[in-house]
């Protein structure tokens, strides 16, 4: 068993090599035919002449073909902006449409080929790697926690997290760089959709296959335990069929791209004019979306939460959750549980759901009286502003980036505005509350070292009082690592929530 | 005033904190092992890996500026109560906590007005004695070979770091809660670990033969090699110990021999003090000894009359804690005696929750009778004692399943009768949602 165990991790690290590599392959070549067919009719003589150095010259690496296409792109823009002719500032996405297009090789004939020496292989090493554990006897599985490099900061925790930072900033803002890696999953995107893979889409289905395999990991380590299995069968189920699958199906049926289980303000942009626009012209079906996503969070949000608190979606339906519960498991317990990191957090959090109120406020302003400017202030670029340094930096650099060192909830801790939101219905009115046990918490501290959430469970414990936070997202594992059975999540009615210290702790009486 | 507490366990850190919460006094605690407070209940975890030492602190460093308690490091060599003075060892510093950055950015400690300074002997008004326990160790000799040690204090874990490195076989004296949780720690890091017990099965002396039976089983499938019967005869070994015979004459080699045969008050440096000893520390019920001033509490305490149905020293976390707060309402002006309600406690057997309620002990008493229900398949066990007469519950055993404090309590102290409890048993389920729900039937 350990062999096959030593075994998967050898493929999983192939896998890895291997996909990296394919960043590599193909070559690339612009001709005039991808020029005519790629740009607009109004770049043809500007941009498309300036382009004719590169035609029919083969480069080797998608890289430097990138480089020398942006170099020529950025140095023509940097010329109208000299000549302050700001009209013909080029912002179209060229980049990666066109370096995706100018491809032949290898990966561009065989992409099933490179899937499966790629992501075939990590999946089959990584299962080969978690399928063992099914020999040992069920029970949590924390030895050696603290004392392993991946799990404890240590320099496989900074390769990976340093890994995840770099894919981000590479995927958000620099997509061309990434062209091949889309390649790998055309066919599927095709199959699903009949288009060729975004960047989106990649990340989609790199993002899916995360929750599916660690969710595997998950169901096994928790095997003892039918609320983690139940939980993770969920977040399991809403990535893959209702954020990643259902939106692709819409698409192919020419609806709306629609996540159903996405909720604002997370879903920043449900009311920015595009995404407006393209339901309104949706007939029934768009108008059902756009009702449902409203009566999501006016009417949803509140019921839910009030009968089952926020773990409802934080750690049953949400999509950031889901990654969390599943490929962020063994980062838990490096959440920082200090009264000063649970105050930066009140603040944080709350000024985002603030910022994203206003900012949604100034979008829906210029929707309807079509005038930009709220108050002096341009909406697009506060929208934008809030689109990169939330949006971007926040949620996915910082969020997933740094799940190795900080914790895999940072973004839903600090950052997250529906958590906030969702946050005060559970605190003011929610029959939900992790009920301490009486007297039998013995201060070991395994509940708040392993809550995600940084929230230190074991104060209220060893008190005997109730555990009522609005972070709480009711992912049980505090529960399922208490030694003495001290805590069960549970929901009842209100007023039964034991929300001051008993006097004493069951002496005395 | 001035109340000074030796011991920064959880009996001496409730005190501390509870008397905080009534009154301005001056307090100072000391202890010689830690700056600060921590589970050592938690020290296996740390050892596992599942915790770092800063997780087993249940207040952050700053706690205790902010809520005005000194602490000292170090020992209390000596004691006059006669001029109520105590006189520490040359090393003895008072804990100073440099905040960080964040802390200080955050408002959520300021910086300490005082620098860390040596300190000689000190004054108090009132004394609270929570020195704790420290392990029985038996008279075999060699117990002083490299190797062979007990589990109780920060500094145990420590050497036991050291000393389990490279080892691959193990022995662990002692059939009882320590004793099974030295066996996870060190089955933990790949090492063969055989358990001499006395007793004919794991425990028994506490759990009943059923749940000593399923114990048992469920230690012996994680690879615990269990030998019952069976005492340590000798130890041998040059330097370090090579290997141990025992009372059956088997010689078994090993590397590590951990002792866990029981702990005893800590009390060896005030014997020879007017202070009444007998095992621990006597006190009466409101937790005063024989001394003006001076109280005790904890592990290290003996109750002259302890309360009713409990031994006269519980050497449990749990005791600990509620004698902490019963003497800090003393001190805090309200006198109050120690009652520590229905008893309780929990363990865990590797991956087996035991909890207890109430009174269950291993031999059924005179006119109480049992009720004892055993998952068909799976490793859950209730037993349910009850009065023959009145049919009124008086204790609970649960193994491999979790049952509601605030319920059993109540049950028993109303003296609800069994079938009142068996059918109203999903009350007390306290296990998460989706979990079996037990059906217990006579
Ligand atoms: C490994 C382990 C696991 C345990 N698990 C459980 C459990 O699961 N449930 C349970 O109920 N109980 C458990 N116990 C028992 C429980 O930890 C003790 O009952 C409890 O800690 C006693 O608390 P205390 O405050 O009385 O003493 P202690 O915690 O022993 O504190 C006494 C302190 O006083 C200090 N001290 C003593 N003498 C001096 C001196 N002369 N000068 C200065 N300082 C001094 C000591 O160094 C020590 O720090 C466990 C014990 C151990 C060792
Ligand atoms: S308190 Fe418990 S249930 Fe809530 S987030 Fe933390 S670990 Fe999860
Ligand atoms: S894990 Fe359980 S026993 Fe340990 S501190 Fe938390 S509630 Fe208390």
């Amino acid at each position: 068993m350990a062999f096959l165990s030593r075994l998967g991790l050898y493929l999983l690290l192939a896998g890895f090599g291997l996909w990296l590599y394919t960043l590599t392959l193909n070559e690339f070549t612009l001709t005039p035919t991808l020029i005519s067919s790629q740009l607009k009719p109004e770049h043809q003589a500007t941009l498309g002449v300036r382009l004719q150095p590169l035609v029919q010259k083969t480069f080797q690496s998608g890289w430097e073909f990138t480089y020398a296409f942006d170099t020529i792109l950025n140095n023509l823009n940097n010329e109208y902006r000299t000549a302050q002719q700001w009209d013909k500032v080029i912002y179209d996405e060229y980049s990666f449409a066109i370096t995706k297009a100018a491809a032949s090789g290898s990966l561009k004939q065989q992409p099933w080929l490179w899937f499966g020496l790629t992501f075939g292989l990590i999946v089959v090493g990584a299962l080969l790697f978690i399928l063992p554990a099914l020999t040992q006897l069920a029970g949590n599985k924390n030895n050696g926690i603290f004392h392993d490099a991946s799990t404890n900061r240590g320099w496989i925790a900074k390769i990976i997290g340093a890994f995840l930072i770099l894919f981000y900033i590479t995927l958000y803002y620099y997509p061309q760089y990434l062209a091949n890696w889309t390649m790998l999953v055309d066919p599927i995107s095709k199959a699903l959709n009949g288009a060729e893979a975004s960047r989106w889409f990649l990340y989609g289905f790199i993002y899916t296959v995360c929750v599916l395999v660690m969710g595997v990991r998950m169901a096994i380590k928790y095997r003892h335990n039918r609320y983690q299995q139940v939980r993770t069968a969920s977040v399991v189920f809403f990535q893959t069929a209702v954020a990643f699958l259902l939106p692709e199906i819409l698409v192919s049926l020419n609806k709306p791209y629609f996540d159903f289980k996405n909720i604002w303000p997370l879903d920043y942009d449900f009311f920015f004019d595009y995404n407006l626009n393209s339901l309104l012209q949706s007939g029934n079906l768009g108008i059902f979306m756009l009702v449902w996503g409203i009566a999501l969070f006016v009417v949803g949000v509140p019921i839910l939460t009030y009968f089952f608190g926020k773990r409802w979606y934080c750690s049953w339906v949400c999509g950031c959750g889901g990654l969390a519960e599943t490929l962020g498991d063994p980062y838990r317990q490096l959440s920082d549980k200090s009264l000063a990191a649970w105050k930066i957090e009140r603040y944080l959090v709350h000024a985002v759901l603030g910022a994203a109120v206003v900012m949604t406020v100034m979008v829906l302003y210029t929707y309807f009286s079509g005038s930009s400017s709220v108050l002096f202030i341009d909406s697009y670029s506060v929208r934008s502003l809030y689109g990169f340094w939330i949006g971007g930096i926040f949620a996915g650099v910082v969020g997933t980036g740094l799940y190795p060192m900080m914790g895999n909830r940072v973004w839903c801790r600090f950052g997250c505005p529906l958590a906030a939101y969702l946050g005060m219905w559970q605190r003011k009115k929610s029959r939900f509350r992790i009920t301490t046990n009486g007297g039998q918490c013995i201060s070991c501290g395994n509940c708040s070292t392993y809550c995600e959430m940084g929230i230190d469970v074991r104060a209220y414990a060893q008190r005997g009082q109730d555990i009522v936070r609005s972070s709480c997202v009711g992912c049980g594992i505090c529960s399922a690592v208490c030694p003495r059975g001290v805590l069960n999540l549970e929901n009842a009615s209100e007023n039964s929530r034991v929300m001051v210290a008993p006097e004493v702790l069951l002496g005395n009486k | 005033m001035h109340v000074v507490i030796i011991g920064n366990g959880i009996a001496g850190i409730t005190a501390a904190r509870e008397l905080r919460k009534r009154s301005d006094c001056r307090i100072t605690v000391i202890s010689k092992e830690t700056d600060y407070f921590f589970s050592r209940t938690a020290l296996m975890y740390m050892y596992m890996g599942h915790l770092k030492f800063e997780h087993t602190q249940p207040y952050e460093n700053w706690f205790w500026q902010k809520n005005k308690i000194e602490l000292v490091r170090g020992m209390i060599e000596s004691v006059d109560f006669a001029q109520r003075k105590l006189f520490l060892s040359a090393d003895s510093q008072t804990v100073v906590y440099q905040p960080t950055l964040l802390e200080r950015l955050t408002k959520v400690a300021s910086k300490p007005a005082t620098s860390a300074s040596q300190v000689r002997d000190l004054s108090y008004d009132k004394l609270i004695i929570a020195t704790g326990s420290v392990p029985r160790f038996g008279d075999w000799p060699n117990t002083h070979l490299d190797g062979v040690q007990g589990l109780y204090s920060f500094q145990d874990l420590e050497k036991l770091e050291r000393s389990s490195a490279g080892v691959k076989q193990a022995v662990v004296v002692g059939g009882g809660l320590i004793g099974v949780e030295l066996a996870e720690m060190l089955h933990s890091r790949g090492i063969h670990v055989t358990m001499l017990v006395r007793e004919s099965s794991y425990w028994s002396s506490v759990l009943a033969p059923e749940e000593s039976a399923l114990v048992t089983q469920h230690v012996q499938k994680h690879g615990i090699n269990l030998r019952f019967g069976c005492e340590l005869a000798k130890i041998q070994g040059t330097q370090k110990v090579e290997r141990v015979i025992t009372s059956q004459g088997e010689t078994i080699d090993c590397q590590l021999i951990g002792i866990s045969i029981g702990v005893e008050p800590n009390i060896d440096f005030l014997r020879t003090t007017s202070l009444e000893t007998q095992r621990g520390i006597l006190v009466n019920e409101y937790l005063e000894t024989n001394l003006p001033n001076v109280y005790a509490v904890g592990d290290c305490v003996e109750h002259r009359i302890p309360p009713q149905g409990r031994k006269s020293v519980e050497q449990i976390w749990y005791t600990g804690r509620i004698m902490g707060e019963t003497v800090a309402q003393t001190i805090g002006g309200q006198r109050t005696p120690y009652r520590p309600g229905v008893f309780f406690n929990s363990a865990k057997f590797f991956d087996l929750e035991y909890q207890t309620y109430g009174d269950v002990p291993a031999q059924c008493p005179d006119g109480i009778q049992t009720f004892y229900w055993q998952h068909p398949s799976k490793e859950i066990a209730i037993r349910i004692n009850y009065r023959q007469d009145t049919q009124a519950v008086t204790g609970f055993n649960a193994l491999g399943t979790r049952l509601r404090h605030a319920t059993c309590d109540a049950w028993i102290r109303q003296q609800r009768s069994l079938d009142y409890v068996l059918e109203h048993f999903q009350e007390a389920d306290f296990n998460p949602e989706f979990f079996e729900k037990l059906r217990l039937s006579h």
